[in-house]
Order: structure tokens, then sequence, then C-alpha cells
């Protein structure tokens, strides 16, 4: 397994969750988690996902992502799980 | 598994509170370079220093990305250039040439800074010691990325006066040399005393001969972070302050930790140790000096700083000796006056001053750094300075350091600008009262009596 945690901030919109799973079903990104809020009119969400079968490299999965983001008007952002870990867990 | 909050909790840090990895450095041993021939020499360097450290900034830049932690510098430390060159190098420019030589591997590369034109002469100085550190002007102003140091006293060996007295001179050169960039060479200048071998930072970096033959060391940061949660725990007492330091530190060395093994393992090199240094930078929200304001401080500088500095610099080590495997190289909080926004408020303010920081120097890493001074402030103040500095590392069984830049041309109320990581910062009033009878006694200062301990 090779987790990943992708977050989405912003603007709160129709739309947000089906554009970035669509993206994510096409790259065989499989998706593990899902949480998301809605904080002041803001939309926050946090995926955990296996990017074992995905065949794109770590930085262009980033750059779609981040390109996707840019059109729909939220920020997001591809970090490997392991910054997370190392923090939160001893 | 990782929850919401605590992504959020880490991605805050990196975007409103500054935190990043400041350096990831690469420690290589020229050693196997030494040549009689100089050409021959320079040859063996360069080829070295680029075999070894061609992929390191593409390497960072993944780390990078793929944790979305930003690693502001790539660097390169090298065995102390006067061992190296001792063989080959009869003059000053043959030294020089050395210098040029990183110089061009460090640009080839892509590194910002590299380390190790240095000279260890705790003790004693050899014809090839000396003839490195009368060179040290020349090779700063020859070249950009070249980083100089010169360790001149230890606690095991007492303080070598005459290298003390001839750094006065050195930096002094330096600063002439380099006066049309307002002494730039002297903010790649340090000198040391109980200097480690394994230091990330620059411009101390060396790779030390107690090394292997190459080593990833890494350098965390993190004032901001240290600030925004003490904020949360305003009017709070002691034991709740040192609490929340220590929790933070842990956090963020945990990512240093993280980085230096990838960065390990990526490259093929052996994992060093993570300095636990909180490294300030001149941008808004990345002050040791704002952390010091919000344990309770007007200024820095204000009655209390050495002991908020003291705490502050005990409960980063605290939090960070567990969170890595290997902890080493400077370790605390450093005090720079021109890389720190907090710090220049707090000169400008007339709240610091230079006997304060000395004080300050007693309980933290690393000693007086980036300080301005006048341009003409004598020689032998500057090594009175430096002695003073040298005595506070040496008692203390700690490092110190002084990296001080008499501006050419330059008074008090002025400001010199260096750009970049380096800042900027007011002149700063120096004590005019003459020690050149001190300095000028010669010899060294025999070690301390705790050094005993055989």
């Amino acid at each position: 397994m090779n987790k990943t945690i992708i977050t989405v901030v912003g603007k709160d919109t129709v739309g947000i969750i089906a554009r970035v799973c669509t993206y994510l079903a096409e790259n065989k990104i499989n998706i593990l988690d899902i949480s998301q809020t809605i904080v002041q009119g803001y939309f926050n969400m946090m995926m955990i996902v296996d990017t074992n079968g995905m065949e794109k490299h770590f930085g262009e999965m980033a750059d779609e992502l981040l390109k996707l983001g840019n059109e729909i008007g939220v920020d997001i952002k591809c970090q490997k799980e392991e910054i997370f870990d190392k923090m939160h867990r001893i | 598994m990782i929850n919401l909050f605590e992504v959020v909790e880490t991605n805050e840090m990196i975007t409103k509170e500054n935190l990043d990895v400041r350096t990831i450095t690469l420690g290589i041993s020229l050693l196997d370079c030494i040549d009689s021939d100089l050409e021959k020499l320079n040859e063996k360097i360069y080829a070295k220093i680029y075999e070894y450290a061609k992929d390191l900034v593409r390497t960072g830049e993944e780390i990078s990305r793929e944790f979305g932690i930003p690693i502001v510098n790539k660097r390169i430390s090298v065995t102390p250039i006067a061992l190296v060159g001792g063989a080959a190098c009869k003059t000053i420019e043959d030294f020089a040439s050395i210098a040029k030589t990183l110089d061009r591997a460090a640009h080839q590369v892509g590194v910002n800074f590299i380390g190790g034109y240095s000279a260890m002469v705790s003790k004693g100085m050899t014809p090839a010691d000396e003839l490195l550190i009368r060179s040290i002007p020349l090779a700063l102003s020859e070249t950009e990325r070249v980083c100089s140091s010169v360790n001149l006293g230890s606690t095991r060996t007492g303080i070598n006066m005459d290298g003390v007295k001839l750094m006065g001179q050195i930096v002094k050169q330096t600063a002439l040399y380099t006066k049309e960039q307002d002494s730039l060479g002297c903010a790649k200048l340090v000198v040391f005393c109980n200097a480690p071998d394994d230091n990330p930072f620059m411009a101390g970096a060396f790779h030390g001969v107690t090394e292997a033959d190459k080593i990833i060391n890494v350098g965390v940061s993190g004032p901001g972070v240290v600030k925004n949660a003490l904020e949360k725990v305003r009017g709070e007492n002691f034991e709740v302050l040192c609490e929340t330091i220590k929790k933070t530190a842990f956090k963020v060395t945990r990512v240093g930790q993280l980085v230096a093994q990838e960065a390990s393992r990526r490259l093929g090199v052996p994992f060093g140790i993570v300095d636990l240094s909180l490294a300030p930078t001149p941008a808004v929200g990345d002050s040791v000096a704002d952390i010091l304001c919000e344990i309770g401080l007007e200024y820095a500088g204000a009655p209390g700083t050495t002991a908020a500095l003291a705490l502050l610099n005990d409960q980063v080590k605290k939090g960070g000796v567990m969170a890595s495997s290997y902890v080493g190289g400077l370790s605390g909080a450093f005090i720079p006056v021109s890389e720190d926004k907090g710090m220049i408020d707090a000169v400008a303010a007339g709240a610091l001053t230079l006997e304060k920081l000395e004080a300050m120097t007693c309980v933290c890493s690393v000693g007086l750094d980036m300080i301005a001074v006048p341009g003409d402030t004598p020689d032998t103040t500057i090594s009175g300075i430096i002695a003073d500095e040298m005595a506070i590392g040496m008692v203390n069984q700690k490092t110190t350091a002084v990296r001080i830049i008499p501006v050419i041309g330059k008074g008090v109320g002025e400001t010199v600008e260096f750009g970049g990581l380096l800042g900027y910062a007011p002149i700063m009033p120096v004590n005019q009262f003459a020690c050149d009878r001190f300095v000028n006694r010669g010899g060294r200062i025999p070690a301390p009596i705790h050094s005993f301990k055989n």
C-alpha cells in the first residue's frame, strides 16, 4: 500500500467531490477514507488514497490535481502519509 | 488512522507558520583528493564533489514535493581545506584556487552554499593552516558560494590567542576586500570555539575528519510554529509553557528526521544527524525574538531575556532529542541579528545591545551571529570580542561562534542590506575602550581546569 493524503480546501460549490473522485478513478487511485466538513462556507476535505495502481509519477498527479483545483476554485494538495504519521504518532 | 484535524494542523504549520526544513547538507570527505600537484588536486576535488552531489538538489526537490514540506536549502560541506590543500598550496593564491574550484562545483550541482574553507587551529597553527587563514579575504572576495570557518579554541585545548589576533585582522581585511558589497564576505566567515564536525548550517558547516566518506545532515527550523503554539497558552505558568515548547519541538524535529531518512535512502548516503535548531529568517513570523516576546518580554534584550532564551533552548532540545535517532550539530536556538526580524526591531528600538547578546550566547547556540558593527572598529577590538566569545564556549563546554561584519564606510545609525536569507541589520555600537595590549600578548590561553577529566 502506498498511502497519500489529498486535502481539498476552498469555497464550497457543486461537484467538488465528483470532479476529484472522477480524476482518481481514471488514474486507478483507490480511496480508502474520506472526511469532509464545511466551516463558515469553506469546504474542507481530506482523503486517504492508495496510489499503488497508479501509472503516473507522484509529481504528475500532484500537478494535475492542482490544475483541477484551479478549475474548480479550490486548493488541492497531495502529500505522502508519512509526514503526518511521523509528526502525530510516536 | 490520520484524521482531518492532524492533517490541517500540519498543513497550517507549513503554510501559515513557516515550518520548513532549513537545509539538507551533504558532507563529503576530500581527504582522498590530497595531491602535491595543485592542478590535479583541484581536478580531483571538482570531480568528487560533482560525482557525490549531482543528484542532491533534484532529490531534495522531489522529497519536498512528495511530502509538501519546503526544503529551503541544499548545501555541501567538505573536509577543512587547510588539511586538503596543505601539500599543494605554497601561496595564498594557491589556496584561493581551491576556493574557486569549490565555487564552480557548487554552481554546477546547484547548491547555494558550500562550507569547509576552514582551518582547525584550537591549539596551534601549521604553516598550511596559517596560509589558508591568510587567504580567506581573497577567497571570499573571489567566490560567491564558498563559506569559511576557523576553530580557534576548545574546552580540551584552551584558546589559540595567536589565532584570535590573526582572525581580528582577517575579518577586517575580508570586510575591506568586499566593501563594494557592504562587506558581505564577513557574512560567510565564522570563527568557533568547540566547532562540531557535523554542523549542517552555514557559514560554519564543514565535514570533520571524524566523519565517514559522505553523510547527510539535516537542519530543521520552525520558530513560527513555536510562537504560534505559545500564543494559545498566554498567561499560563512555566510548566505549561515548557511542555508546549517541548511538544512543538518534537513535531518539528520529526519532519526533519523523515526528510533526513528519505534523503539518505534515495541518495544512498548514510544519515548523520538532525540538528535541532530554531533557525529564524528575516521573514515576518519566522523569528526567535518573537518567541521571546511571546514568552513575556516587550523586546528581545529586555531583562529576563537570558532566562527566557535558556528555557526555550532547553525545551527545544528535550522535545527534539526523542524525535530523532541521532541529534548533533549546533542544536539550539539561533540568535542572529540580521536574519531575524524581531532581533532587528529590538536593536532599532534600543532594547538589544552587543553586551546583552553576549550574555544570551551563554545559554544558547551559537554565538554573536550576523552582527553589523562600524567599519572603523579596530582589528584588536574584533579580536577582543572573539576572545570573549571563545572563553564562554571554552568554560561552558559548548559551541560558541562569532560572525561579525565591520561594514566599511558605515557607522552607528546606518543600516546594511545583505539580501535574501542573510537579511539586513542596523549597525550596532561597539565598546570604545581598547584591548590591544591584551590581544597582542601572543600565545594561548590554557585549557580550563574542568577539561582534565581523565
